[in-house]
């Protein structure tokens, strides 16, 4: 009883503080209400009792990618000024299409929802870290280690590009 | 016995929260007498014998100057800053198992605040957002400096998590565990991870100075490049709160390394206290806070040691010096645990 009332109370953050991010002016701001967004995902996933994916998803998302991304944007120096102007028939178009999207998408997954809702409530033991480890590295071996080749690839291929003009004057 | 349960936990955490701070102002007083005896000087003598109530006399002094504001600064957001920085210095002693479980009451009472079985990961989660307070308190300054103070901390942090977590999975891969008062217990009486893991030992301690801004690594802060670094602007409390996390990181940093690499509470002889465990507990506890002072008093050498680095030798030295260390170790650490449990 209790349970589901916090994951109710923490998808209802979840999703005010994701919407704050495209409501706030401010760029770095969006950012911040990002982080916010993500760690109330991350109750989330502990009130589903998977700790791992919790943590991990601070780690990378809060810790790691969104620090890059405020890193950027507060050397940007963005302020009123600077803000490009956009046409009003582009903010139709993308007000519609945006709605667009979230119509056929709702349409999509309204059933689905209902379905998977008490998905891994009841296993209390669904996303321990020797489950999560057992499967990776049993059932789903071969598309976990094609993954990190795909990662690797893409770590390559950025060094790859930023080395890019001292190779060529090389 | 749900209510005891609460009642011990709520206690633990008071206790906790006025030992981490009392240790931290102590660590000020510690750190400047350390400085005075390695320059050869005298140090705080004036407030009380042998200057001890010179923290106190700080804190009094912080609580009473003018809070600041500058008017062009991010207003919530300059506030938010300090609070971020010590709310994630003091969240990661709640994982920290401080000492064998005491027997008290007719009862059990566990040393450790929160046993989570992702122990590890959740200290390197809090480490990870730590940059947050820096940064934002550095940006909604709206000054250059603490910009420039802001930006090298979260680089430098970013670098320096990297080896530091390569350093500590091989910790995880040779006590089979994420839970931190498991990997205590794997190093039960003398048999201590740094025997084993002496490389990885010397990458995290190095990372560990980098990622609580200590010297040599205290970029962000450099008073002779940055003015104060991303404090710049702050003053009275707020600043303290600053300061006063760094201490506090450095305490529960240290109390990490003395978890995963120095045995935690265990000490050689512990099986002749096994028919008293209050006895066992208060030894073990006294014996987790001497090697953590002990790495209190190494991070202070240091300090007045060793002259602070240039930004791009810092970076060389994380991406291109610890990095291939730490990952070489953890590819030789893999191949023996494999040889060893004879997986090929």
């Amino acid at each position: 009883m209790i349970s589901s009332l916090i994951t109710q109370i923490l998808g209802g953050l979840a999703l005010a503080s994701a919407l704050m991010v495209i409501l706030s002016k401010h760029p770095v701001r969006s950012v911040l209400y990002l982080v916010v967004t993500f760690f109330f995902i991350s109750g989330l996933y502990i009130m589903m009792n998977a700790q791992f994916l919790a943590i991990v998803n601070i780690i990378v998302y809060a810790g790691a990618i969104m620090v890059l991304f405020l890193f950027v944007l507060m050397l940007l120096n963005l302020n009123k000024e600077s803000e490009p102007l956009t046409p009003m028939i582009s903010k139709v178009i993308a007000i519609s299409s945006g709605g667009l999207l979230f119509v056929v998408l709702l349409g999509a997954l309204k059933n689905v929802l209902l379905a998977g809702k008490t998905h891994g409530m009841t296993l209390s033991n669904i996303g321990l870290v020797k489950q999560l480890g057992n499967e990776l590295f049993t059932h789903y071996v071969v598309p976990f280690e094609i993954s990190s080749i795909l990662f690797i690839s893409a770590m390559v291929g950025a060094i790859l590009l930023a080395k890019k003009e001292n190779l060529i004057l090389e | 016995m749900e209510t005891f349960f609460w009642i011990d936990k709520l206690v633990l955490v008071v206790i906790l929260f006025l030992i981490s701070l009392g240790i931290a102002a102590y660590q000020t007083y510690f750190e400047r007498k350390l400085a005075a005896w390695i320059q050869d000087r005298v140090g705080p003598d004036r407030a009380g014998p042998f200057g001890i109530l010179q923290p106190i006399a700080d804190g009094v002094k912080m609580f009473l100057k003018e809070d600041f504001t500058p008017s062009n600064a991010d207003r919530w957001l300059f506030i938010i800053g300090p609070g971020i920085a010590m709310f994630t210095s003091l969240i990661t002693s709640a994982i920290i198992p401080w000492g064998p479980d005491l027997h008290l009451f007719g009862r059990t009472i566990s040393l450790q605040v929160a046993e989570l079985n992702i122990g590890i990961l959740f200290a390197f989660g809090v480490i990870s957002i730590g940059v947050y307070g820096i940064m934002i308190g550095g940006w909604s300054s709206n000054n250059k400096y603490s910009l420039f103070g802001a930006i090298r901390a979260s680089s430098q942090m970013i670098s320096y998590e990297l080896a530091m977590g390569i350093s500590a999975i091989t910790i995880i891969m040779i006590s089979g565990s994420l839970d931190l008062r498991e990997i205590v217990q794997s190093q039960a009486g003398m048999n201590w991870n740094i025997f084993y893991q002496p490389v990885a030992f010397v990458v995290f301690f190095i990372c560990a100075l980098a990622e609580t801004n200590r010297a040599p690594f205290d970029l962000p802060e450099c008073e002779n490049e940055l003015i104060g670094g991303y404090h710049t602007e702050y003053s009275s409390m707020k600043l303290g709160l600053f300061l006063f996390s760094e201490y506090v990181a450095m305490f529960v940093s240290s109390a990490i390394m003395a978890i995963l690499f120095f045995g935690g509470y265990n000490f050689p002889g512990m099986d002749y206290f096994a028919e008293s465990p209050n006895l066992l507990a208060v030894l073990g506890l006294s014996v987790f806070f001497l090697k953590i002072f002990l790495f209190i008093f190494v991070f202070m050498w240091i300090r007045w040691t060793i002259p602070r680095f240039r930004f791009d030798q810092l970076m060389h030295l994380g991406w291109k010096v610890l990095i291939p260390i730490a990952l070489v170790n953890m590819l030789i650490t893999g191949f023996v645990t494999a040889w060893s449990n004879g997986w090929f």
